[in-house]
């Protein structure tokens, strides 16, 4: 089953909220939205649902045109950010409900809400209501009453935004699993690119109301078309600066330059945008990382594993992200080294090259 | 200023608490001392605001001391504690400018009016805030206020500490690494205690030069973000620090050797006799899990790319391992061997990192 948008936009009072969108969607596996609020993820969601209507253009589903069929009929299924759940019903009646509005047999019911309960391990709170339960556990109701009616469509809207990390984390691993067996298709919007790259799947970047590109999601995180959706599938952002190409070498300044890669000989000799992401730049000279970097150190962050040292070089503010923990001098001077084959190039305007 | 101590704190909300369960806190000792940069860190319900309550004042504890100094303050009330608290949300007088809202707590202890101009320059200065005294509060962003807020938090030159509940729940994600590496900066000009409450691992191991681990009512280390990396004394704090978590793995002993799934394991504190009938288990982060040759014979059931490494999970004996794999690198299909390295492999008994005094 696919979704396809053709054409479509979206204007409300005169502000374009979807600049006009062609997009196909992968049948299987995860489709996600990746983008920071206000980009159009949930706008976008809301025309797959049928909740708004397209300005313009058609929203197609298995081979019908679905534009302007109210939801009730498009056998849609949403889970938001918050997690929504009636609070006087219990969970085993949360999780039932969309089944109850489809008058299923009560004997049908009960197995697919424990099948489901099982699956998402609810099955001891299955008498407990919503307020008894944590935050994880609620929105696991929530997502067990999208997958209990068996959906064509799909849609999860940031639903582990709220959630602690580590219940982050045990979620985001159980999803795809919970979709592995189903035929439907999901579309699953976050603002968080290591979620997105985690998820795997297909990935649309979206930029201020348009999708600036969609694709495998290792391919877009790799082979960005162009330099905002390298911004936006990057955190933390890309580390970019205007450079040179001259004969042989790339040169940022007098005393950073390095070889052009066989990939990029055709490009004419002139001015470009040199891409490359904060883990390619480490605080220690490596075999890998040749071309050494001076830089004053302007912050220094501490994950669990690892460090990220966020320096200036020339007018630009770059970032280093490093297995370990560097702590490092605020202020003074410190040498990084990069790894000058991941280098991504972009035109003036923004777009890849060579392409 | 003034050291904080904590001495055999518990607190139950209940008021004839029975079983182990019943105690919100269950037993805490801590000693903080004066100057220093310290965090708290734990999940929901693991009674992190409870502590932060009572080093406050806002809560009495069912037993133990707490002392400013030598001073005991147990039952001082919080306006008599000298501390200065900053809260997830802004509090900020909308009608005020940000100046008079700076002020404020300077007005209400009777500064005279040129202390404060110098203070409240200095504090705006220190966040960025200089250009904005005179406008008034009710326009700003969030994270403008919430940096009002910590304005107000660190403008009292006197104060014992300064407290921070999940500061910065309210800023926007791409601005938050300013404001967590800022904190890190003012607290160096500042010098003041400072004791960091959060559920973020990134914003206590930033913050902190000490961070406490708190889970299930207990503080179960207190160390340096590198210790909590490198050698977890609890194996819940292997598991909430770092993302994906330490491995933990049954094994037994033998005659100063681990075994785990029927294959010897070299780990660095084997040596070491666990105690009697104690639950055996060994954890090894994913970071120092390699693929080998030899070694533990797996099956490799998912490789998930997170950009600047890949998650690999590798299986054996009906227990996962994972392990973290470089960019790109290329990751054999189906069976394979995975090593530990035994300076990070540790063998932990009931949860607890095994050590030569037994605690």
């Amino acid at each position: 089953m696919s979704l396809e948008f053709r054409n479509v936009s979206k204007r409300v009072d005169g502000t374009t909220h979807i600049h006009p969108t062609d997009l196909v969607l992968a049948p299987e596996g995860f489709n996600i939205l990746l983008g920071t609020t206000l980009s159009g993820k949930t706008t976008l969601l809301h025309l797959m649902a049928g909740l708004d209507r397209p300005t313009d253009g058609e929203i197609w589903f298995d081979g019908k045109n679905v534009t302007g069929m109210p939801t009730q009929k498009r056998n849609v299924s949403m889970v938001h950010q918050q997690f929504i759940n009636y609070p006087n019903f219990t969970v085993f009646e949360n999780i039932a409900s969309p089944l109850r509005v489809a008058r299923l047999p009560i004997d049908d019911v009960k197995s697919r809400v424990g099948r489901v309960a099982e699956l998402l391990k609810l099955s001891p709170m299955l008498d407990r209501k919503p307020s008894e339960l944590s935050g994880g556990q609620q929105q696991r109701t929530a997502l067990a009453r999208a997958l209990v009616k068996d959906a064509d469509l799909v849609l999860l809207d940031e639903p582990l935004a709220n959630l602690d990390f580590k219940l982050r984390e045990e979620l985001r691993d159980e999803l795809p699993r919970m979709f592995a067996d189903r035929q439907c298709t999901v579309v699953y919007a976050t603002s968080e690119p290591g979620e997105a790259l985690l998820l795997g799947g297909h990935t649309a970047t979206l930029h201020e109301g348009a999708v600036t590109q969609f694709g495998r999601t290792a391919d877009i995180y790799r082979r960005p078309r162009d330099l905002q959706s390298a911004t936006v599938f990057s955190d933390p952002p890309i580390n970019t600066a205007p450079i040179r190409k001259q004969g042989d070498r790339f040169v940022l300044d007098a005393d950073v330059h390095w070889p052009v890669e066989s990939g990029e000989q055709e490009l004419a000799d002139g001015s470009y945008i040199v891409g490359i992401r904060p883990h390619h730049i480490v605080p220690h000279a490596s075999p890998d990382h040749p071309v050494s970097l001076s830089g004053l150190v302007h912050a220094t962050e501490f994950s669990g594993s690892d460090s990220s040292i966020h320096f200036r070089i020339g007018a630009e503010t770059w970032v280093s992200q490093s297995r370990g923990i560097h702590p490092t001098e605020i202020g003074g001077r410190t040498g990084f080294w990069m790894d000058s084959t991941k280098c991504l190039y972009f035109s003036a305007d923004g777009q890849r090259v060579p392409l | 200023m003034a050291r904080i101590s904590l001495q055999g704190i518990r607190h139950s909300y209940l008021p004839e608490p029975a079983t182990e369960a019943d105690w919100a806190l269950k037993q805490i000792d801590l000693d903080w001392q004066n100057g220093g940069a310290y965090a708290l860190l734990g999940p929901s319900g693991c009674g992190k605001t409870s502590l932060l309550n009572i080093i406050s004042g806002l809560v009495t504890p069912s037993e133990g001391r707490v002392l400013f100094g030598d001073q005991d303050m147990t039952d001082t009330p919080t306006d008599r504690r000298n501390i200065a608290q900053v809260f997830q949300f802004p509090v900020v007088y909308d009608t005020m400018t940000v100046f008079d809202n700076l002020a404020f707590p300077l007005r209400n202890r009777g500064f005279t009016e040129g202390d404060i101009e110098t203070r409240v320059r200095e504090t705006a200065e220190t966040l960025d805030l200089s250009d904005r005294l005179q406008q008034r509060a009710a326009g700003l962003t969030a994270d403008s206020k919430q940096k009002i807020s910590l304005g107000r938090g660190l403008i009292r030159p006197d104060v014992n500490a300064i407290l921070f509940d999940e500061p910065l729940t309210v800023i926007d994600p791409h601005l938050k690494w300013v404001l967590r590496s800022k904190l890190k900066d003012i607290h160096r000009q500042v010098g003041s205690t400072m004791i960091y409450v959060t559920h973020d691992q990134t914003e206590a191991l930033t913050f902190a030069d000490q961070v406490a681990v708190m889970h299930d009512g207990m503080v179960v280390q207190t160390g340096t973000p590198v210790e909590l990396f490198e050698k977890p004394h609890h194996t819940f704090v292997g598991h909430f620090i770092v993302s994906p978590g330490m491995n933990v793995l049954p094994c037994t002993m033998e005659n100063g050797q681990a075994h785990f799934a029927g294959t010897a394991i070299d780990a660095d504190n084997a040596g070491i006799a666990p105690p009697s009938g104690a639950q055996l288990e060994i954890g090894v982060r994913p970071e120092f899990v390699s693929l080998d040759d030899t070694g533990i014979p797996v099956e490799i059931r998912n490789v998930a790319d997170a950009g600047h490494h890949q998650i690999v999970d590798a299986w054996h004996g009906g227990h996962r391992i994972r392990l973290l794999a470089p960019e790109g690198a290329p990751i054999p299909d189906g069976t394979a061997h995975v090593r530990f390295d035994p300076p990070h492999t540790q063998v932990y008994a009931d949860g607890w990192l095994l050590t030569e005094d037994g605690k």
